[in-house]
């Protein structure tokens, strides 16, 4: 089994890609105006729930019994779709399940020329379906409206639930002028829709195949669930003749009451709507109506590993509603590229590194200032800065066992000022010899232009220099004077 | 209101780089006819070493600092950053040392430190501390003492209680400075740009002073506003309140 996440293998570190991203401006105003929008609509849902708290708390533990019994439920689940008409596909990894859909395909279509319509798949961008299908010749259109400009653009998305956010409308208008062939179209809303709507529906009437994602499969009833605004995702399900549904493992949920939480807490925390104005559920199949074949592929690709650690498994539980990414100060810096993967922002941080252990992934858990507003706003309650610091500690602890990173300057100064701090002779030694040490880089006062890893802090920023009297000599002299007084009083 | 003996945990960075901190600490208490205790075996509470992920390295440092306040009445501590760590991992720490006596210790310790802010709030129950500071201030409240230590209003309290100050409200105040510990040298370009939003935010309140609870963030808005010029001060909540008419 080999774990493969989107392009990550060729990403660069976080702190390399970020540099690039927050010198593009116009990234930065989109994401800062994308975010700012989404979050205050989230805040103003989530404020008129009286029982929020209690909703977190209970899709929490709804996610923490079925990730410790997986196992269970999934069986359960693929018992159940079949016995309704669906038929159930397991996969280890993102080449096994790109070989599946293929076969799949080539089943329903023969061997000519065919064409998949896509829907609200994110896994599928994970395992890089796009690429595998056209490979094998087959080619997939994107029907979710930002999916799809994506996909228009030879782009990558950039945030969970909005994959296009990145973009503002007038650089949409010219891809969709490039790429539609129209000579000029109008920049409302509007006219980018009307353009999108022409151009899908004769996809949605033409293509014989749908792929989707999915974003619950309940294990009681075999039923899958995708949730959406547009409802392109609806055609996409309903129209074609077969249907081909990419669920990740995590995605089961034991009952169809359980939805009585999650749909409450998913739209409200990824678009700030009380309620999606599509919510698509389909059991196997119906003769009379819909597609007349559905395949579920249930991709493994690297949770399982997940599930040995309680702190890591906890990962698991995310619904992919991206609260996490608009609330998060650093993705407003960079947006969701510099993360490497599909996966971004703070849930990106913690994902990547557990799917795959890449000198990119490696970075993310220390791409965050411990802000802790991912927590605050996570529906089931992930203790996500938590987690990073927990793989901080494990990816610390990996580069101690490594010669070079034995000696890493960080290492060793750590180390270091580790053991300065268990004695108090060899603290107060520091803080004299640290006085005496920055008289070589003291201008008027100021530490401007520091050595070492120091000096990424003056690279942006000036530091007072070392007080001459630290809090502990005026805590001597005090007790000396007192002492003197207390003598003479005695006298 | 009976007289407490309050060890003081200073930190070992306001010990070394921001002495005016502990002094204002240790002159409010006082002011409020508390004793004040500073032991000096202390240094520093382990949260440098285990947010950055070298957790073996921070666990002697916790049961150094567990062993120096066991017998203390109240431990106050100037900054919220290092109250978060001990609330937040202090014990996940020691539970994972599968050592039952430390797990004691730390249970029996926690619920006697608090932040300066909270002591004085929550735990003395006073909000006028006799302070006078006839100037413009804004609040940034730091991460920490917002999201983890749940502080709500008590600094502002405080705050209003001064005699001469003006507070003007700092806009998307919740948003994090970007210090975030070795994030600022790690990934400093990302922290730049938070700090830039940030200042940017505080030089629109037209205030003469930035106060928080931490002085790791004023450290990181200090080094931003010195750096473009600015004349805005930065300075602990402890230093403002421990202000008066012969300070001033």
């Amino acid at each position: 089994m080999s774990v493969r996440v989107g392009k990550t293998a060729q990403a660069p570190s976080f702190p390399k890609a970020a540099k690039e991203a927050i010198q593009n401006d116009q990234l930065r105003r989109n994401v800062h105006h994308a975010t700012d929008v989404i979050r205050a609509k989230r805040a103003l849902r989530v404020k008129e729930m009286p029982d929020w708290e209690e909703l977190r708390q209970a899709a929490s533990d709804i996610k923490a019994h079925t990730l410790a019994h997986l196992d269970h439920y999934l069986m359960q689940f693929e018992q159940n779709c079949e016995r309704a008409g669906g038929r159930v596909h397991w996969a280890r990894d993102a080449d096994e399940a790109n070989a599946i859909a293929i076969a799949l395909i080539r089943e329903y279509s023969g061997d000519g020329r065919a064409e998949v319509i896509k829907v609200k798949t994110m896994t599928s961008d994970e395992i890089q379906m796009n690429d595998a299908l056209e490979r094998a010749g087959i080619q997939p259109y994107e029907t979710d409206l930002a999916d799809m400009i994506v996909q228009m653009g030879e782009d990558e998305p950039s945030h969970i639930v909005v994959p296009a956010l990145h973009k503002n409308r007038f650089e949409i208008r010219a891809l969709f002028e490039e790429k539609m062939g129209i000579a000029t179209l109008g920049d409302q809303p509007g006219d980018l829709a009307d353009a999108a709507r022409l151009y899908l529906r004769e996809k949605f009437l033409r293509v014989k195949i749908g792929v989707s994602g999915a974003n619950f499969a309940i294990a009681e009833t075999g039923a899958v669930c995708v949730v959406e605004s547009e409802g392109n995702g609806r055609m996409c399900v309903t129209l074609p003749d077969v249907l081909i549904t990419l669920i990740g493992i995590e995605k089961v949920v034991p009952t169809f009451q359980d939805l009585e939480v999650f749909l409450q807490l998913l739209p409200r925390s990824a678009t700030g709507e009380r309620m999606n104005p599509y919510n698509s559920f389909w059991t196997g199949v119906e003769l009379k109506d819909g597609p007349k074949a559905f395949h579920v592929i249930l991709l493994d690709n690297g949770r399982t590993t997940m599930l040995e650690d309680e702190r890591e498994r906890e990962t698991l539980a995310c619904i992919r509603c991206g609260a996490c990414l608009n609330v998060c100060p650093v993705y407003r810096e960079t947006g969701g590229h510099a993360y490497g993967s599909i996966y971004s922002g703070p849930i990106g941080a913690i994902l990547s590194p557990q799917l795959q252990s890449l000198e990119h992934s490696r970075s993310l858990p220390f791409a965050s200032s411990l802000c802790g507003a991912c927590y605050e706003v996570c529906p089931v309650k992930i203790k996500i800065p938590e987690t990073l610091i927990h793989l901080r500690g494990k990816i610390v602890r990996e580069e101690q066992k490594k010669f070079g990173g034995l000696l890493s300057a960080e290492n060793l100064a750590m180390k270091v000022m580790a053991r300065i701090f268990l004695d108090r002779r060899r603290y107060e030694s520091a803080q004299i010899l640290a006085r005496a040490g920055q008289l070589v880089f003291e201008r008027r006062g100021q530490l401007t232009n520091l050595p070492g890893l120091a000096g990424e802090w003056t690279r942006f920023r000036d530091l007072r220099s070392i007080p001459k009297q630290s809090f502990r000599d005026w805590w001597k002299a005090r007790l000396k004077s007192a002492n003197v007084n207390e003598t003479r009083d005695g006298a | 209101m009976t007289s407490l003996r309050i060890a003081l945990f200073v930190a070992c960075y306001n010990d070394t780089l921001f002495p005016e901190t502990g002094i204002a600490v240790t002159r409010v208490l006082e002011r409020l006819g508390h004793t004040v205790k500073f032991p000096l075996e202390q240094t520093c509470c382990g949260q440098m070493h285990y947010n950055t992920g070298y957790h073996a390295e921070a666990v002697p440092l916790v049961r150094r600092f567990v062993a120096m306040f066991r017998d203390a009445e109240v431990v106050c501590v100037p900054s919220a950053s290092c109250v978060a760590m001990m609330r937040e991992h202090y014990l996940l720490m020691a539970e994972r040392e599968g050592d039952a006596a430390f797990v004691a210790e730390v249970r029996n310790l926690l619920p006697r430190i608090f932040e300066f802010s909270e002591l004085l709030v929550h735990r003395l129950g006073v909000e006028e501390v006799g302070a006078f500071f006839p100037h413009r201030v804004t609040y940034h409240p730091s991460c920490h003492s917002l999201r983890m230590l749940h502080v709500g209003d008590a600094p502002i309290r405080l705050l209003r209680a001064v005699r001469g100050l003006e507070l003007a409200e700092l806009p998307d105040a919740e948003q994090c400075c970007g210090f975030g510990g070795t994030f600022a040298v790690k990934n400093a370009d990302v922290s730049n740009a938070m700090l830039t939003e940030k200042n940017d935010a505080v030089s629109k309140t037209k205030a003469e002073v930035v106060v928080a609870l931490d002085n790791s963030c004023l450290m990181q808005i200090y080094g931003g506003l010195h750096r473009r010029g600015s004349t805005i001060q930065t300075m602990h909540l402890a230093e403002i309140l421990a202000a008066t008419e012969d300070t001033v």
